[in-house]
């Protein structure tokens, strides 16, 4: 055990995971279609990161690359300060893909027990099948499982090795509801040892509400990257929402930090690009406004502003595109 | 990296499995049961100049353990299909302990197999000295290294829906051209086409109870050259599966 600490505070100062420069092409039935774009992204150890965007922004091929199940057409990977092979080897990467099954004809508790002895430092089977809920049916065999039931299975096995790195390719993709949220208490109880985790997801709320950071994907670029609250500001679209009957929404309009207006019955609500700026100047022209609200816009908003897919607000400017 | 307890593993799971016990043993014992018994007494099938009992039990063991090398590959196929190389190349699983797994569990699958139908052979008379035993079970051991290949290029290359069509008939062909069923004609065509390939040479493990060489220098050469082609192939075409799953 205290190996394993000493080997978190050197990961933790080897500095964790670099992408640079990394590309990935793939042969399409019209000519190459280039999944990854020459991204380049720095994670802390310790850090726990969304990577976030729609189907075919490129999230799994970066994904594959940082695991090195791809070799990259360009740029390079490093897992704290090894390659990903070497990271592999030493056992310090665990991993859960989007979709797959189990081998048949054992036991959970064998598989597991199978998978842990591929490792030099694994965690306990008793205590990855307890922290899964897997405990329930570990005498059952694997081709026997419900469909739940084998995603905790599956993520007892990413969990197995007590990994540095945890990557989780779209992980919760076939969850229910509930198993989705006890899949997220586990994750984060793991998360709190101080380990490195990446997951991919299409679910803004799970990079909202689990992630310190998203990186968003789209076309194979970053489009943003920041701690989550931060990538909200970035699209400025706080709402402020006020009762004040009568008032001319054009010269609400107007006021500082504020983009648009629009009447809804008594109350009026203000899209802002600087809500702070917006209420001070919204106060001290309209003093009887009522039942002030702000509210931050979900990062499903802020996603779809920055990527350019679907409707986009019409405040907000469209982010930078990279140059490819 | 000795991987013990994955191989342990990997064998359990295997034997567990019930296709195995029908494709690999059954069938074969009762095809054994069905041509050698009622030929029981004849003391020379085809001018090979072996009895039937012996002949048969040789044959139809060249049979199954052909078929439970190739299984390895049906095996390969399913797990490629449920994502799980994925899930074995993230581990410190290295490429030579995961094909050292699969090939001997192939071996040990066959070793049950010949078992099975050596014990069905003595049942019917079938009589020779331990070192006759040895040197036959030896022969055919080596006889099937190209089959272990085999199994691995197929599971890396196929799908599971089509490689139950490809064993079954990869394995009736190999069989069917190397004797298993009766003794091919002594000279033309097939015999030369025959001689080499090796599951005629397996057929012809059963010369040890004639005393001699059962194996001439050319079939050392055939099993060589066989196994040389059929590794290369299994390296690419894991090489090719692991570049982009």
């Amino acid at each position: 055990m205290s190996n394993a600490v000493l080997d978190r505070a050197a990961a933790a100062q080897s500095g964790g995971i670099q992408l640079r420069g990394l590309s990935k092409s793939f042969r399409g039935p019209r000519g190459p279609i280039e999944a990854v774009k020459g991204i380049d992204v720095e994670i802390a150890a310790g850090e726990t990161v969304a990577l976030l965007g729609p189907n075919g922004a490129g999230k799994s091929t970066t994904i594959d690359m940082l695991l090195g199940l791809l070799p990259p057409d360009s740029g390079s990977v490093t897992v704290f300060g090894r390659s990903p092979a070497e990271a592999i080897s030493a056992g310090a990467i665990g991993a859960m893909f989007q979709s797959g099954g189990l081998v048949r004809d054992l036991s959970v508790r064998e598989l597991v027990t199978m998978m842990a002895s591929l490792y030099p430092r694994p965690l306990g089977v008793e205590e990855v099948l307890d922290l899964t809920g897997s405990i329930d049916y570990a005498s059952q065999r694997t081709q026997k499982l419900s469909g739940g039931q084998t995603q905790r299975v599956r993520f007892a096995v990413a969990l197995i090795s007590n990994p540095e790195l945890l990557v989780l390719d779209e992980p919760t993709v076939a969850m229910d509801v509930e198993g989705r949220r006890a899949f997220w208490e586990t994750m984060r109880a793991f998360a709190a040892g101080g380990r490195t985790i990446v997951f991919a997801t299409h679910y803004l709320e799970e990079a909202d509400a689990y992630a310190d950071r998203a990186i968003l994907m789209a076309h194979g670029s970053v489009v943003a990257d920041g701690p989550t609250t931060e990538i909200r500001a970035m699209v400025g679209s706080r709402r402020i929402r006020a009762t004040l009957p009568g008032v001319d929404l054009q010269a609400l309009g107007a006021l500082a930090g504020v983009t648009s207006a629009e009447r809804r019955g008594e109350s009026i609500v203000l899209v802002c690009s600087d809500s702070d700026e917006a209420i001070r100047a919204l106060l001290q022209t309209h003093p009887e406004a009522r039942d002030i609200e702000i509210t931050a816009a979900g990062l499903e908003e802020a996603f779809l502003a920055l990527t350019g897919d679907g409707p986009q607000p019409p405040s907000v400017a469209p982010a930078p595109e990279r140059a490819s | 990296m000795i991987a013990l307890t994955y191989i342990r593993y990997e064998l359990l799971r295997t034997f567990r499995n019930r296709r195995f016990f029908i494709i690999s043993l059954a069938f074969p014992l009762i095809l054994y049961f069905v041509i050698a018994l009622p030929n029981r007494n004849v003391s020379d099938v085809g001018g090979s100049g072996i009895a039937a009992p012996l002949y048969f039990m040789v044959g139809l063991a060249s049979f199954g353990t052909m078929g439970a090398m190739l299984s390895c590959g049906a095996r390969i196929a399913t797990e490629r299909a449920a994502g799980w190389n994925r899930q074995l190349r993230i581990t410190p699983l290295s490429p030579r302990t995961y094909f050292r797994a699969k090939v001997l569990t192939a071996y040990l699958m066959a070793l049950v197999s010949m078992a099975v139908l050596f014990a069905a052979g003595t049942s019917l008379g079938v009589s020779l000295s331990a070192s006759q035993w040895l040197k036959m079970i030896a022969l055919m051991l080596v006889g099937l290294i190209p089959f272990a290949a085999l199994g691995i290029a197929i599971g890396h290359l196929l799908t599971p829906d089509s490689i139950g069509p490809a064993l079954g008939g990869g394995v009736s062909v190999f069989a069917f051209l190397g004797g298993t069923w009766f003794p091919l004609p002594t000279h033309g065509f097939i015999h030369s086409l025959a001689q080499n390939l090796p599951s005629y040479w397996l057929v012809q493990a059963s010369h040890v109870a004639l005393g001699g060489r059962p194996w001439s220098a050319h079939a050392w050469v055939v099993i060589a050259a066989w196994t040389a082609v059929l590794s290369a192939v299994a390296m690419w075409a894991y090489g090719r599966d692991t570049r982009r799953v």
